[in-house]
């Protein structure tokens, strides 16, 4: 059992909520996920820590309430409880000092780009940020990466807030700007890492992604996360999350992640949810 | 391994003559009708008659062959004498002396390459069915018994971390508290009871049973610490330090193995694993009041032919497929699953395409499974394991006509202690190494047994180990420093 602290809507349809897991809190590292399972009949959804506060014995989750799981941990108010978290799961990012990264965060992957770019940071690394959005509601955590980037770019897709575009647009202009770049960490849809992926093999940048293939345990006993890297199988919840982009086939992460698409909206008709 | 009548006509009692034995005594069970549409336990158990009409076929062996075909030597014609004398509760506690989960073995023995193999009377085919008297006095004692808790040693003041709730974990964590020492389990899933729990179906082993020996460990006073991935949360030289005297290791299979074929990550290509833990523990099969998908396939290919194919396999039929199929590279003979399990499969329609290998999965344009290539094999020369080697026919391949597919071909064993226990020395396919008598790794305080050690193995050698390991414990706290 894990008792919400605090819980904010800071985007439409998108929750950020503060569990009580001092064990986790402690233990945690960048990159890291928990699993949460809401309540007996839950289904076991994987989030990233976005923040962790050793002192007060927290973890912070951000997410998007996409299916039928995510909109009922959603709803769970302050005060309430999440019946299971299991973590923290997954390899750490392997944080080092190599000079200048460039921290690409999509959507809701800002939320898993964020402590990333933090560590990297306190570790004496030059942190450009660059985050988007499709519009300026669906922005999140520009306040919280301002602080720990050295420099922060925004955009959006619609124009509608600093500047109408994509990520990669934006990461086009800074390696063009010629500076030596060691390494882009890019989080978001797969589209998105696709495209950065693409971009950043041209320039000959290392780049590394956060995956987010469908997962039931997490700790290596189903194989349903499984992910192609390099032609080789792995699997995302104790392999990864994070691969070597260049190698990653995203046409295979596509297809997996659709393999629930009619029963989320069957799921969502029962739960009277109506889907966006 | 003889196939039994088949009906469970009402046992005829022994007839006048006094030197004629009454036949083996099948157990009622759920018409194949009707079962392959609900998740119910497919046999009913013996009544009381029947197990004491039973318990009468035993000859009382003086040397029983049967005990040594049992890995932990159960007292067979010990309780199987109380069960004749209509002692239900007395055979209970003999059974237990040996066996912390005789409801479960009962059930998931494979009884005809053990205990009832040796029987005496196995020549004719008609050796006592231990396994199902067994299941009926565990049965018998949990409804009706007292719920008396066994004599427990005085608190010797040692703590002992026991990593995962499968068999081997559960057994251990169960010697160990009566032996006085104070044990807390730690298991990565929210629930306890490994592979009884997320692997093992519901029709064949229903879940409030391990729940209910779950809860006797916990009023035994074993401790469960729920989602605790240890490695993750807790590293094992974190829980030495942290006041545990010492760690058993018991975190069984993980890592499905695929085959490499092209077209497996394509949707609906499920490893055993993820298919069956989708299903029962997650009980995916209550969609979508549970909220966990499945794919419900309507033609469904499950890959190899040992008991965790028979499980998905028979799963899928449950599921509502109009077909299941066992894909299997060699003869049935040389199958590995249970024969009763065997001859369920087939009672419930199952189809068997044997000395048939995969080569490719098809999919359609949305990257969903639409086909399985095959290709048909013959057997060749033994090989190592002294089976006839399947070899492929040349030109033989044809496509069967599916929308899932379940791979069941095997497990490496659950990486993340492996990979994050300095000084746990491990084998070529990174199982831990550990002392088969003891279950001693070579890491001091640090002990190990069940999957994790053997590979795939039986619930039944898991528990053994498990005891094993829990009597080296024992004796190595004792050395360490006099007890507290
Ligand atoms: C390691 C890891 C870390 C993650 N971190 C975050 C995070 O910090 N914030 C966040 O919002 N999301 C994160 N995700 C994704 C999140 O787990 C899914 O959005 C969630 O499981 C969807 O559940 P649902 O029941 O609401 O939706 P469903 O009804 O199951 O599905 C809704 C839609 O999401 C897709 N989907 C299903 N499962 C996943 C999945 N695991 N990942 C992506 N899409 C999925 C479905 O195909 C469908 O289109 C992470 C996933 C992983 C594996
Ligand atoms: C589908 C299926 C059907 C089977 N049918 C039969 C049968 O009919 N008869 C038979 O005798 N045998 C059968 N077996 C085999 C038998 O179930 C296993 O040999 C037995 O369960 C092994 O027991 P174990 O205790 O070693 O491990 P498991 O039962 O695998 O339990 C290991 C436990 O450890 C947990 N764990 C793993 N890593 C960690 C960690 N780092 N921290 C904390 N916890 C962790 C896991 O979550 C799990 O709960 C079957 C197996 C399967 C998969
Ligand atoms: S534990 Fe298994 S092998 Fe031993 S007597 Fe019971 S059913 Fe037979
Ligand atoms: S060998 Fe068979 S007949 Fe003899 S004691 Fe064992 S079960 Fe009874
Ligand atoms: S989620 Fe099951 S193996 Fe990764």
């Amino acid at each position: 059992m894990a008792k919400v602290v605090a819980r904010r809507e800071i985007a439409p349809q998108t929750v950020l909520l503060e569990l009580e897991a001092p064990k986790i809190a402690a233990k945690r590292r960048p990159g890291q996920f928990v699993i949460l399972k809401k309540d007996e009949a839950g289904e076991r959804i994987p989030l990233t820590i976005a923040m962790a506060d050793h002192a007060r014995g927290t973890i912070t989750v951000i997410f998007q309430m996409v299916g039928a799981g995510t909109r009922g941990l959603g709803a769970v108010p302050v005060g309430g409880e999440v019946m299971d978290v299991v973590g923290p799961l997954g390899k750490p990012t392997d944080i080092h000092k190599v000079g200048t990264v460039v921290s690409v965060g999509g959507g809701i992957g800002t939320a898993v780009a964020y402590p990333i770019a933090e560590a990297m940071k306190a570790m004496g690394n030059r942190v450009i940020g660059i985050i988007g959005a499709r519009n300026k509601d669906l922005l999140i955590l520009e306040d919280e990466f301002r602080k720990v980037a050295d420099e922060l770019l925004v955009t959006t897709d619609d124009g509608s807030y600093v500047r109408k575009g994509f990520v990669t647009d934006v990461l086009k202009e800074v390696i063009a700007r010629g500076a030596p770049i060691a390494e882009v960490l890019a989080i978001g849809p797969v589209p998105m890492m696709k495209a950065v992926c693409k971009v950043t093999k041209e320039a000959g940048i290392k780049t590394v992604v956060s995956l987010n293939p469908i997962m039931i345990d997490g700790t290596g006993m189903c194989g349903g996360c499984r992910v192609d890297i390099g032609g080789q199988t792995k699997f995302a919840c104790v392999d990864g999350p994070e691969f070597d982009g260049h190698l990653v086939n995203w046409d295979v992460l596509g297809t997996r992640l659709s393999a629930y698409k009619a029963h989320e909206q069957e799921a969502c008709r029962l739960h009277g949810a109506e889907k966006r | 391994m003889t196939p039994e009548n088949a009906n469970p006509s009402p046992a005829p009692a022994p007839a006048g003559g006094k030197k004629q034995r009454p036949p083996r005594q099948k157990m009622p069970e759920q018409p194949a009708a009707e079962r392959v549409r609900n998740f119910n336990e497919v046999p009913y158990g013996y009544s009381a008659d029947l197990a004491q009409l039973e318990a009468s076929r035993c000859l009382q062996c003086k040397k029983p062959a049967c005990v040594d075909g049992c890995p932990v030597c159960v007292d067979i014609p010990g309780f199987i004498k109380k069960v004749a004398e209509g002692d239900f509760l007395g055979a209970a506690r003999t059974l237990k002396a040996d066996n912390s989960l005789p409801a479960v073995c009962g059930r998931v023995c494979p009884q005809e390459e053990q205990c009832e193999k040796l029987c005496v009377l196995a020549k004719k085919g008609e050796s006592v069915a231990v396994g199902r008297l067994e299941r009926f006095v565990a049965d018998y004692e949990r409804e009706r018994g007292t719920g008396e808790l066994p004599p427990k040693a005085p608190p010797s003041g040692f703590r002992v971390a026991v990593v995962g709730s499968g068999p081997a974990g559960l057994t251990c964590a169960g010697e160990l508290v009566k032996k006085g020492h104070r044990v807390t389990v730690f298991e990565a899933l929210h629930k306890a009871g490994g592979v009884l729990v997320y692997g093992i179906p519901e029709f064949r082993l229903p879940k409030a049973i391990v729940g209910a020996e779950v809860d006797y460990l916990r009023r035994l006073g074993v401790e469960i610490e729920f989602n605790a991935p240890v490695g993750k949360s807790e590293t094992v030289d974190e829980l030495l330090a942290s006041g545990f005297d010492a760690v058993f290791i018991g975190t069984g299979a993980g890592l499905p193995y695929f085959m490499g074929i092209p077209g497996e990550n394509l949707i609906g290509v499920y490893s055993a694993n993820e298919y069956l833990t989708r299903s029962n523990l997650m009980k995916a099969y209550l969609f979508p009041e549970y909220a966990t998908p499945i794919i419900r396939g309507r033609r469904v290919a499950t890959i190899g032919g040992g008991n965790v194919a028979m499980d998905a396999a028979r799963t899928a039929l449950r599921l509502g497929a109009e077909k299941s199929i066992i894909v299997y590279r060699r003869s049935r003979q040389e199958m590995p699953a249970r024969i009763e399990e065997i001859h369920h499969a087939e009672e419930e329609g199952l189809e068997f395409q044997l000395l048939t290998a995969p080569v490719r999965v098809l999919g359609d344009e949305a990257g969903r499974v639409k086909g399985l290539e095959c290709l048909r094999m013959e057997l060749g020369e033994p090989d190592a394991s002294g089976r006839r080697r399947p070899v492929p026919i040349k030109g033989s391949e044809y496509v069967l006509d599916v929308d899932t597919v379940v791979v069941a071909i095997g497990n490496g064993p659950n990486p993340l202690i492996p990979q994050t226990t300095p000084g746990l020395a491990t084998g070529k396919h990174g199982n831990i190494t550990a002392d088969e008598a003891t279950g001693q790794t070579s890491k001091p305080g640090v002990f190990a047994g069940g999957d994790i050690v053997t590979g795939a193995a039986t619930v039944i050698l898991a528990m053994g180990a498990g005891r094993r390991a829990a009597t080296a414990i024992d004796a190595y706290l004792r050395a360490k420093k006099p007890a507290g």
